[in-house]
C-alpha cells in the first residue's frame, strides 16, 4: 500500500511554494524547516528585484495559504535524519529540536528583558545580537519566542521562567524524533552565501567594512540592525562611497566556477538602496558581465541612469584595509580604461555567490561537481536553489514544477 | 443572517488589565442582546477553544465573534465548521498594543471594534458554494513545441487527460529544428542530440494525450471546469470540453530585416541563428553565396535585443545559442576563426561551463558596441567600437555573419487592442484619476469568447507575463496559464520547468474548481457573487472593472457572471453603483452597517471619528506590526479590512459622512506600473473611484480633504503612525462633520 503524502524539506520560498502548490491540488503535505520560523532567506531580504517590493508581502499571502490549508502540517526546528524506502513508500525520521517555549507564549517580551545572555543574531547575519531567548524576527511565523540552546545556560539560570507571566517556558523540553510515512520527497533547503573566509584576497572577513550582499540587505532593512540606515559597521558613519564587487567567489575556478545568476541584479538593486538613503553617494560596481536577463534589462537601464553610478568592467584583485581609518581600498584592472585602479571606499559589498545546501541531503543522489542535485531518483526531487542558482521568481517556478513531479510519484497509490 | 451568536472576549495578553472587560461585554449583552457572551483568560488555550466549540454544539450557535488577538495568529485554534460565520476583533495588536491602557479613548475604540465585529457576523451567512455540473477535467494545451509538449506530458503523467493543439503539421516547434542542444547534465559543456524527438514519441504513445496537428483554436468559451473549445482542424471544427488551459505558443525570432547596418537581406552571407541551425542540421556549415565551407564566422549578439529601437529587453537565450553554434563551427573546423561580438556575455548558472568550453576551443570574444557590417573584397567586414580597448576594431574577410536575433512573443502579433477603456469618458482636467487600460494583441492564439478580449492581457513588450515575483504563474484569466517563451524569454531548461509548473497550476485549478473554491490568492474561499438583477442599470462597471475578465455581458449589457472564473476580490461589488452585487459573507450592506455601528460622540466632546478602510493583505498586517513594535496611533481610528481595495464601494463614504464620521482614510497597495495589489487592479480602481467623490463632497459643503487614499506596503508600518496621526491632526483642525447627530 503506497502513501499519498508528500514531504517538503525546507521552509524557504521554494519549500513553501512546493508545499502550498501540492496541497492546493488536495495532497497531504508535511513541511519541515530547520529554523524556528518559516520563510527562509527571503525573510532576510529588504526588497525583491526588479519591483523593489517587500518579500513579506508575498510571504503574508503564502503563510495565509498555509494557515488556511486543510492539508499542510508544518514543523519548525525540524531536520531529516534518515530517509528509507522507495518511491510511494518512504519512511522519514525527523529530529525536532526543542524550542523551550510553548504555545502559551504571547510575545510579551518579559523573558528577553531579564535574559542575561547575548547571542549572535543570525537573522541579521551577525550584524547584531539578541538575547538567548528571542523573537527570531518581527514577522516570524509561528509568532513565538524561541531559546537558542547553544547560548542559554539552561535551568541553572531560569530567569526567563520566573519572568514569564504565562508559564510558556519549559527549559526541560527534550528533542524528539518523529517518523513520517510519505510517498514522495521534495528537497528545498536552498543555499548558503559562499563562505567569506575562503576569499583571502578580499580579507577573509577580517575587514569590518567589507560586508557581503546578504548583510547589505539587513543594513537596508527597516527591521534590521540599523533601522534601515546604511551605516558602515566599523564606526557607524553614513556611507558616501561604496563599491560592489561582483563575482566574489563566483565564476572563479578556485571557488564557485559557475555563475550564481542573481548577484548582478542583487547589486543593482542594492545600488537603489544607497541612492534612496544617501542620494549623493558615489556607487561603483566592478563586474565581468552584467547579467540582467529578460525584462530585468529594464531595471539595469533604470539603475544606470540613477546618477553617480560607475560601472567598471574588471574583476577585483585584492581589497586592503587602512588599519587607522578602516577605509577599504579595491585594486582592480579597469579593462575599459586599460589601467590598474586603486580606489578607496567607505564600504565594500561582496556579491558572494550561492553555495548549494544539497550536499547535506541524507540520500545518495546524483550531485554535480559543485554539489547541486544533478538528477532525481524516483520519488525524490529537488526544488529551487538545490537544483541550480535561481532568483526568487525562478525558485517559485522550479518549486511549482517540483510539486507536480512529487504528485506524479504518489498519484494512483 | 447569523441568528444565534456567541461573543467571546479574551482577557489574556494584558487585555484584562488594559480594558474594562465588563463594559465591553455589555456591548454584546446589552446593545446587541447576545445571549452567549463569555470572557476567558486564555481563549486560545485548549480550554478556551473547547468552550467555544462546546457552545456551538450545545447552544446551537451559527455565528461566533472572538475579541482577542489579530486574525493573523492562532488561526489553527479558532477554526470552525463552514456553517459557522465568525469574525475576529483585533483587540491586541491593533488596540492595546498601539493605544494607552486604561484610557477612555482606548476603551471606546475596543467597544467600537467589537460592535463592528458583531455586526459583521450578524450580517453574514455561510456561503452557498457554486457546484459545476459535469466538471470537465481535461487540460487543453495550445502550442506543440517544447513547452506545450512538456505541459501535456507532465499533465498525463499525473494521471490527467490532456489535449495538445499545434498549428503546424508536426509537433516539436522550434526545438525540432535544432541540430544539437546544450546538455543539462554535468559537465554542462557538451552538446547532445535534441531530446525533443523522444518527447514527441512519448506524447504520441501516451493514451492520456489527444493531439491535433495542423489545428488552431477557433473559439474558447466558458470558464474553468467548463470550457468549450472549438478547434479548427483540417477535417473541420472539433469541439472539446476542457477544465483548464495552458498557452504555450512560444516565441518567434525578431525580424532581421528591421536591423539596419547589419546587412541582413543585403549580403547573402549574413544569416540568423535559425538559419545556421538549419544548415548545421543538414550537415555542413557553408557560405550561402558559394557553398564554401566556412573558415571564419562572426556571431553578432543582441541583434535587436537590448536595443530601445527594437527589443528593449534581453532575449535571455541568444548568448547560449551563439556559444553553442560557435562550438559547431569549431567542431567542424578547429582552425576556423570564430568571433563573438557581444555587449555582456550572459551565460547564467551552469551555462558558465559552456562559455568556458567555447573559450578553450579558441572562440574569440569582443565586447563591443554598435557593430556594422559591410562587404569587402575578401568577404564581410565587421566594424565596431571595442569597449575594452576603447577603439574601433575591424574584422575582415569573414565568410559568414550570424545575427542572434532576439525572441518575440507569439502573443504580441496582431492588432494591439485596449480593453476596459472604451467606456471611459473624456476626463481631462476633471481631476478624475485615470485607470491604465489593459492591452492585448489580436494574436489569434486562444480566441476567448470573453467580454474583455480574446487573448491574455500583456504585461510588457507583448509578453502576457505575471507581474508578481512570488507568483510567476499568476494569470489575468483564471484557469489559463501561459508557459514558456510566450510569457517571457527563457532557455530550454527553464521552459521545461515552466511548462511543468503551468501544468500543475492547470490541474490545481480544475481540482479547486471541482471543490467549489477559489484559486490563488483567495484559495479555499467558497463564497459566490450574487447579482440582484432587478436593479441592474446595465452600466457595465462590473464587466469593465473585473481584473480577471470573469463577467461577460449579454446583448443588452446585462452582466453574465462566471463563478469559476471569479477570484472573490469583490472588485465588481465595489464597482456597482446600484449595489446589486454581494457575497453571502461579504457585502455592501454589511460593511455599511459596520460603519453605522460606530458610536459617534457629540460635537462638543471633541472626539472625532475616522474610518480607516484597509487592504487585508498588506495594510492590515502592517497595522499589526505597528502594535508589535508598540508604536502609537491616534485613538480616533476605526479599522475595517477589505478583501481588496477594489471592493471599496463609494456608498461607504456616504455612510460614514452621513453618520457624522469626520474623516475616511483608505490604505491600499501600490498601484502604479510596479503595482503590488494582489488582485492587479483593485487598489488602482479604488483610487479612481475616490477621485470622483470630491465633487459630491463639495456639493454637501464638506471638505474633500476628509477623504484620503494612501498607498502602503506591508513594511511601511513605521510610516503608518505618521500617515494616520497626521491625517487625524488635520481632521481635528477642521470643523466637526456637520452631519453628526442627524
Amino acid at each position: 500500500m503506497g502513501n499519498k503524502s508528500i514531504l517538503v524539506v525546507g521552509g524557504g520560498i521554494s519549500g513553501i511554494t512546493a508545499a502550498v502548490e501540492a496541497s492546493e491540488v488536495g495532497y497531504e503535505v508535511f513541511l519541515l524547516e530547520k529554523r524556528p520560523y518559516l520563510g527562509g532567506r527571503v525573510t532576510q531580504l529588504n526588497q525583491y528585484f526588479p519591483k523593489l517590493c517587500p518579500p513579506n508581502c508575498g510571504l503574508e499571502i503564502n503563510l495565509r495559504r498555509i494557515k488556511n490549508s486543510p492539508y499542510i502540517k508544518f514543523f519548525t526546528q525540524a531536520e531529516v535524519e534518515e530517509i528509507t524506502g522507495q518511491e510511494g513508500d518512504f519512511t522519514v525520521k525527523v529530529k525536532l529540536s526543542p524550542r523551550f517555549v510553548t504555545d502559551k507564549c504571547t510575545v510579551c517580551g518579559k523573558c528577553s528583558d531579564v535574559c542575561p545572555v547575548e547571542r549572535t543574531d543570525e537573522f541579521n547575519y551577525g550584524l547584531a545580537t539578541t538575547k538567548a531567548i528571542y523573537l527570531p524576527q518581527s514577522f516570524a511565523f509561528p509568532f513565538k519566542y524561541a531559546i537558542d540552546a547553544q547560548a542559554c545556560p539552561g535551568v541553572q539560570c531560569g530567569k526567563c521562567v520566573s519572568a514569564c507571566p504565562y508559564g510558556a517556558i519549559d527549559l526541560n523540553m527534550q528533542p524528539q524524533t518523529i517518523t513520517l510515512q510519505v510517498g514522495a520527497v521534495i528537497w528545498a533547503t536552498g543555499w548558503e552565501p559562499y563562505d567569506l573566509k575562503k576569499l583571502e584576497q578580499y580579507g577573509s572577513g577580517h575587514y569590518k567594512n567589507v560586508i557581503t550582499n546578504v548583510q547589505m540587505e539587513r543594513l537596508a532593512a527597516m527591521n534590521g540592525p540599523t533601522g534601515g540606515q546604511i551605516l558602515r559597521p566599523s564606526d557607524g558613519k553614513a556611507v558616501s562611497k561604496i563599491a560592489f564587487v561582483q563575482c566574489a567567489g563566483s565564476r572563479d575556478e578556485n571557488h564557485l566556477p559557475f555563475c550564481s545568476g542573481v548577484c548582478c541584479m542583487a547589486s543593482l538593486k542594492q545600488a537603489t538602496y544607497l541612492r534612496e538613503k544617501h542620494p549623493e553617494a558615489q556607487i561603483y560596481i566592478f563586474f565581468i558581465d552584467i547579467r540582467a536577463l529578460g525584462r530585468y534589462e529594464d531595471f539595469f537601464n533604470r539603475v544606470k541612469n540613477l546618477g553617480n553610478i560607475h560601472l567598471v568592467k574588471g574583476k577585483v584583485g585584492t581589497i586592503t584595509e587602512d588599519p587607522g581609518t578602516k577605509d577599504v581600498t579595491v585594486q582592480v584592472e579597469d579593462q575599459e580604461a586599460g589601467r590598474l585602479l586603486n580606489e578607496t571606499f567607505d564600504l565594500v559589498v561582496l556579491a558572494t555567490g550561492m553555495d548549494p545546501t544539497s550536499k547535506y541531503v541524507p540520500v545518495d543522489l546524483p550531485r554535480t561537481p559543485d554539489g547541486f542535485i544533478a538528477d532525481t531518483v524516483p520519488g525524490i526531487y529537488g526544488a529551487g536553489c538545490v537544483n541550480r542558482p535561481l532568483d526568487v521568481a525562478g525558485s517559485v517556478q522550479d518549486a511549482t514544477a517540483a510539486a507536480l513531479k512529487a504528485i506524479q510519484s504518489v498519484v494512483g497509490r | 443572517m447569523a441568528q444565534k451568536i456567541g461573543a467571546y472576549i479574551c482577557t489574556g495578553c494584558g487585555l484584562g488589565e488594559a480594558l474594562n472587560i465588563e463594559a465591553l461585554a455589555k456591548v454584546a449583552t446589552g446593545e446587541y442582546k447576545i445571549g452567549v457572551c463569555k470572557t476567558h483568560e486564555f481563549l486560545c488555550g485548549p480550554e478556551g477553544a473547547a468552550m467555544i466549540k462546546e457552545d456551538i454544539e450545545k447552544e446551537g450557535l451559527n455565528g461566533v465573534v472572538i475579541a482577542a488577538c489579530s486574525p493573523r495568529v492562532n488561526t489553527d485554534v479558532f477554526n470552525f465548521p463552514p456553517e459557522i460565520v465568525y469574525d475576529r476583533v483585533n483587540l491586541r495588536e491593533q488596540c492595546i498594543w498601539c493605544h494607552p491602557a486604561n484610557d477612555e479613548d482606548t476603551q471606546m475604540l475596543a467597544e467600537d471594534q467589537f460592535r463592528m465585529g458583531i455586526v459583521k457576523v450578524k450580517e453574514a451567512n455561510p456561503p452557498d458554494p457554486y457546484k459545476v455540473e459535469e466538471m470537465a477535467t481535461t487540460v487543453l494545451v495550445v502550442g506543440g513545441g517544447l513547452a506545450g509538449i512538456t505541459a501535456a506530458l507532465e499533465t498525463a503523467k499525473a494521471g490527467r487527460k490532456a489535449i495538445l493543439v499545434e498549428k503546424n503539421d508536426t509537433l516539436g516547434g522550434w526545438a525540432a529544428r535544432l541540430y544539437k542542444q546544450v546538455s543539462l547534465r554535468p559537465p554542462y559543456n557538451e552538446l547532445e542530440d535534441p531530446d525533443i524527438r523522444i518527447r514527441i514519441q512519448e506524447v504520441q504513445s501516451n493514451p492520456n494525450i489527444k493531439v491535433y496537428t495542423g489545428a488552431k483554436m477557433e473559439k474558447i468559451s466558458g470558464a474553468p471546469g467548463m470550457f468549450t473549445a472549438s478547434i479548427a482542424t483540417k477535417s473541420g471544427t472539433v469541439t472539446e470540453r476542457v477544465g483548464a488551459i495552458v498557452l504555450a505558443t512560444g516565441a518567434e525570432p525578431y525580424d532581421p530585416t528591421k536591423l539596419e547596418g547589419l546587412g541582413y537581406g543585403k549580403y547573402t552571407n549574413v544569416i540568423t541563428t535559425d538559419r545556421l541551425e538549419e544548415m548545421a542540421a543538414k550537415g555542413k556549415i557553408v557560405r550561402p553565396s558559394d557553398g564554401k565551407e566556412v573558415e571564419s564566422v562572426s556571431f553578432i549578439l543582441c541583434a535587436g535585443s537590448r536595443d530601445p529601437e527594437h527589443l528593449p529587453y534581453c532575449s535571455s537565450t541568444c548568448c547560449i545559442d551563439s556559444l553553442k553554434q560557435a562550438i559547431y563551427v569549431k567542431k567542424q573546423n578547429p582552425q576556423a576563426a570564430v568571433y563573438v561580438f557581444f555587449k555582456d556575455l550572459r551565460a547564467p548558472g551552469f551555462h558558465e561551463y559552456l562559455y568556458k568550453r567555447a573559450q578553450e576551443l579558441g572562440v574569440v570574444f569582443f565586447r563591443t558596441e554598435s557593430p556594422k557590417i559591410e562587404e569587402g573584397a575578401n568577404g564581410l567586414v565587421i566594424r565596431a567600437k571595442d569597449v575594452l580597448v576603447n577603439d574601433e576594431i575591424e574584422a575582415d574577410g569573414i565568410d559568414l555573419v550570424v545575427l542572434a536575433t532576439g525572441m518575440v512573443s507569439t502573443a504580441s502579433f496582431g492588432e494591439m487592442m485596449l480593453s476596459a477603456a472604451e467606456e471611459e469618458e473624456d476626463k481631462k482636467g476633471s481631476g478624475i484619476a485615470t485607470v491604465r487600460p489593459d492591452t492585448y494583441f489580436k494574436s489569434d492564439l486562444l480566441n476567448l469568447d470573453y467580454r474583455q478580449g480574446p487573448e491574455l492581457p500583456m504585461l510588457k513588450y507583448g509578453f502576457p507575463d505575471s507581474h508578481f515575483i512570488c507568483f510567476p504563474f499568476e494569470t489575468r484569466r483564471t484557469g489559463i496559464y501561459a508557459a514558456g517563451s510566450v510569457r517571457a524569454p527563457m532557455d530550454m531548461q527553464t521552459t521545461i520547468r515552466d511548462a511543468t509548473g503551468a501544468a500543475l497550476k492547470a490541474i490545481q485549478c480544475i481540482e479547486l474548481t471541482s471543490r467549489s473554491v477559489a484559486v490563488h490568492p483567495r484559495v479555499w474561499d467558497n463564497s459566490v457573487t450574487e447579482f440582484f438583477m432587478q436593479n441592474c442599470t446595465q452600466c457595465k462597471r462590473c464587466t469593465v472593472e473585473c481584473p480577471f475578465g470573469a463577467i461577460n455581458e449579454d446583448e443588452k449589457a446585462n452582466p453574465l457572471p462566471n463563478p469559476t472564473r471569479c477570484r472573490r476580490c469583490a472588485t465588481c461589488m465595489g464597482a456597482c453603483p446600484q449595489r446589486i452585487i454581494s457575497f453571502k459573507n461579504y457585502n455592501v450592506n454589511q460593511i455599511g452597517n459596520m460603519i453605522k455601528a460606530i458610536e459617534v460622540p457629540e460635537e462638543d466632546e471633541e472626539k472625532p471619528r475616522i474610518v480607516v478602510i484597509v487592504c487585508e493583505n498588506d495594510a492590515y498586517p502592517a497595522l499589526d506590526m505597528v502594535g508589535i513594535n508598540r508604536l502609537t496611533l491616534s485613538p480616533w481610528i476605526r479599522v475595517i479590512p477589505l478583501r481588496c481595495m477594489g471592493s471599496m464601494n463609494l456608498v461607504w463614504i456616504s455612510d460614514s459622512l452621513a453618520k457624522g464620521i469626520d474623516g475616511v482614510l483608505l490604505l491600499g497597495c501600490r498601484h502604479d506600473e510596479d503595482y503590488q495589489c494582489h488582485f492587479v487592479k483593485g487598489s488602482e480602481l479604488c483610487n479612481y473611484r475616490l477621485s470622483k467623490v470630491s465633487e459630491t463632497l463639495s456639493r454637501l459643503a464638506l471638505e474633500p480633504e476628509r477623504i484620503r487614499f494612501e498607498t502602503v506596503a506591508i513594511m511601511d508600518y513605521h510610516r503608518l503612525p505618521e500617515i494616520i496621526n497626521e491625517f487625524a491632526k488635520e481632521i481635528e483642525e477642521m470643523d466637526p462633520n456637520p452631519y453628526k447627530g442627524f
